[in-house]
């Protein structure tokens, strides 16, 4: 474990029912930095993700082994409040899940819920928010339009800002452009980009040039398995282990 | 022999066609029939008089306003009570109990509440409410009886909105740190209000039409009188119409009134019919998901 480390996985493993889709995982995540995880489908990328933030908590019959230390504290404790842990780590998915609101009502969903926010408060919110998520210019004159007319890579940029009014310490991106055209893409690259200084990222991506592109660290992942964990740099030129490189050279997956 | 069976397949598929177009025409038509028939038997009868005033003559005259009333309020007595109850258990069922064991008997359950006939809930409510809790033959105990007759039918509907709702919405809002309950106040509920609503209303029209659940529980035979409170009785309308129909000395006589019931009955079941089906058609086109 590193000093700068937020999230530490240790020795989990994680079944849907019988089928164990995750094996003895050790892996930490830096402060501020963004981490993709890359691995060919069903490799248990979404998994390894939803684990850090409770969201398999819902899907049935499922089991944790092992622990996830958020600052030092296993998040699996019975003690822990997992409504809590989401608040600190925010979540986007593959595809954009705007609400059918208007965009106002989008971002400030939740931290309205959480209370304690007047009007203004909100609505400075959500300026910053927008702002973070290079969306502000396009949607300043339209806040109180339905989310729903936006474009895909609109939404999916209002989904990162509505996870980001929350203001979490950590931001779980599940393939986050895997729906959206290069102009998108690009776009969403970027901001993550303006994001790492406040935020620690955990991204997935089918992509590899883009963990190469956005990532400090990269984490190589195979039949539910942490194969190989390093810098992406060093991940990307000279991999130690033979499946990776066989991987990021496209010789399968 | 290929080219052989492709015919007979096409034959077949053509007879199967006519068939179904046959069944859906017979369906259509004894629809039709029936509304027609009872329109042109009842409209004579139908007129100011007849929709805003009381019987006279023993029930061969005058109107059937009480009717009216009475069974407005039975409806809508028994959909303020179905209605909360179906779905808070349709939100119980489709959003918080896990798979097993419990949750399959109450399905079987509610399945089952849905076939038994009609009779037997009047019989229940007779022995529950009128006799049991004494309400007596009064509003509230047909409302209660009515209630549990359309309970599965609210109830299914209900599930059915609630599970329309995508998950990517429930999960968006998780994912936010939002708590279960309010997810689903703030997100699902609000979705699926629509579908609900629907349901509600169709529950109101199997409601309005019913006649033995209210025969021991709630109709009055004759009374001029509109109702107090929820502890009197009142006339409703099915029950008018197999009053005049079976238990009159004078049945032939009163049959345009019997057919006039029958069309004010009618009118008012497709009435509320359709109005579900124009807010749900309003709404699909405002939603896009
Ligand atoms: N809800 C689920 N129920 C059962 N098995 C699942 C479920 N979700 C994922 N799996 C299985 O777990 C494995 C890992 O899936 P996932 O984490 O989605 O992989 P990835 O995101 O790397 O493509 C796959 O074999 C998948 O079939
Ligand atoms: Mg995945």
């Amino acid at each position: 474990m590193r000093d700068g480390d937020i999230i530490v996985t240790q020795d989990v493993n994680f079944y849907y029912g019988s089928f164990r889709a995750l094996t003895g995982v050790n892996i930490s995540f830096e402060k501020n930095r963004v981490t993709a995880l890359i691995g060919p489908s069903g490799c248990g990328k979404s998994t390894l993700l939803r684990l850090l933030n409770r969201m398999n908590d819902f899907i049935e019959q499922t089991r944790v082994e092992g622990k996830v230390l958020f600052e030092g504290r296993n998040i699996y404790d019975p003690e822990v409040d997992p409504v809590e842990i989401r608040r600190r780590i925010g979540m986007v998915f593959q595809k954009p899940n705007p609400f059918p609101k208007s965009i106002f009502n989008n971002i400030v969903y939740g931290p309205r819920l959480a209370g304690g926010m007047s009007r203004t408060d909100l609505e400075s919110l959500a300026e910053r928010s927008l702002k973070q998520a290079v969306l502000w210019d396009e949607v300043k004159d339209i806040l109180g339009q339905s989310a729903m007319m936006l474009s895909g890579g609109q939404q999916q940029r209002l989904c990162i800002a509505r996870a980001l009014a929350m203001k979490p310490d950590v931001l779980l991106m599940d393939e986050p452009t895997s729906a959206l055209d290069p102009i998108s893409t690009a776009k969403i690259e970027e901001l993550m980009e303006g994001l790492k200084k406040d935020y620690t990222i955990i991204i997935v991506t089918h992509n590899m040039q883009q963990a190469a592109r956005v990532s400090d660290y990269t984490g190589f992942f195979y039949l539910g398995r942490l194969i190989e964990f390093n810098r992406t740099g060093k991940i990307f030129t000279t991999p130690d282990m033979k499946q990776t490189e066989d991987y990021i050279t496209g010789r399968f997956g | 022999m290929r080219q052989g069976s492709m015919k007979w397949r096409y034959l077949k598929q053509g007879i199967f066609l006519w068939v179904v177009r046959i069944a859906a025409l017979i369906i259509a038509a004894a629809l039709g029939g029936i509304l027609f028939f009872i329109f042109v038997n009842g409209i004579g009868a139908v007129d100011w008089t007849f929709l805003t005033e009381p019987p006279r003559d023993s029930m061969t005259a005058g109107g059937i306003m009480p009717a009216i009333i009475g069974t407005v309020y039975l409806t809508l007595g028994a959909v303020l009570v179905a209605m909360p109850l179906g779905v808070t258990s349709a939100v119980y069922l489709s959003e918080y109990a896990r798979s097993g064991p419990a949750v399959r008997f109450i399905r079987i359950g509610i399945n089952s509440l849905a076939g038994v006939p009609s009779v037997v809930f009047g019989l229940f409510g007779l022995s529950l409410f009128v006799v049991y809790l004494d309400f007596g033959s009064s509003i509230l105990a047909g409302s209660l009886t009515l209630a549990i007759l359309i309970l599965p039918t609210i109830i299914g509907s209900a599930e059915e909105a609630l599970k329309a709702v995508p998950q990517t919405f429930r999960e968006a809002s998780l994912a936010l740190g939002v708590s279960k309950w309010q997810t689903v106040s703030r997100i699902v509920l609000p979705n699926a209000l629509p579908g609900i609503l629907t349901g509600s209303i169709l529950g109101i029209g199997r409601a309005a039409g019913e006649t033995a659940p209210i025969m021991f529980t709630a109709a009055a035979f004759f009374t001029t009188r509109l109702p107090g409170s929820v502890f009197d009785e009142v006339m409703a309308l099915p029950y008018h119409i197999y009053v005049l129909a079976t238990a009159g000395t004078r049945i032939e006589e009163t049959r345009p009134l019997q057919y006039g019931t029958a069309l004010v009955l009618i009118a008012l079941v497709l009435g509320v019919d359709l109005a579900a089906i124009v807010i749900r058609s309003y709404i699909r086109r405002k939603k896009r998901w």
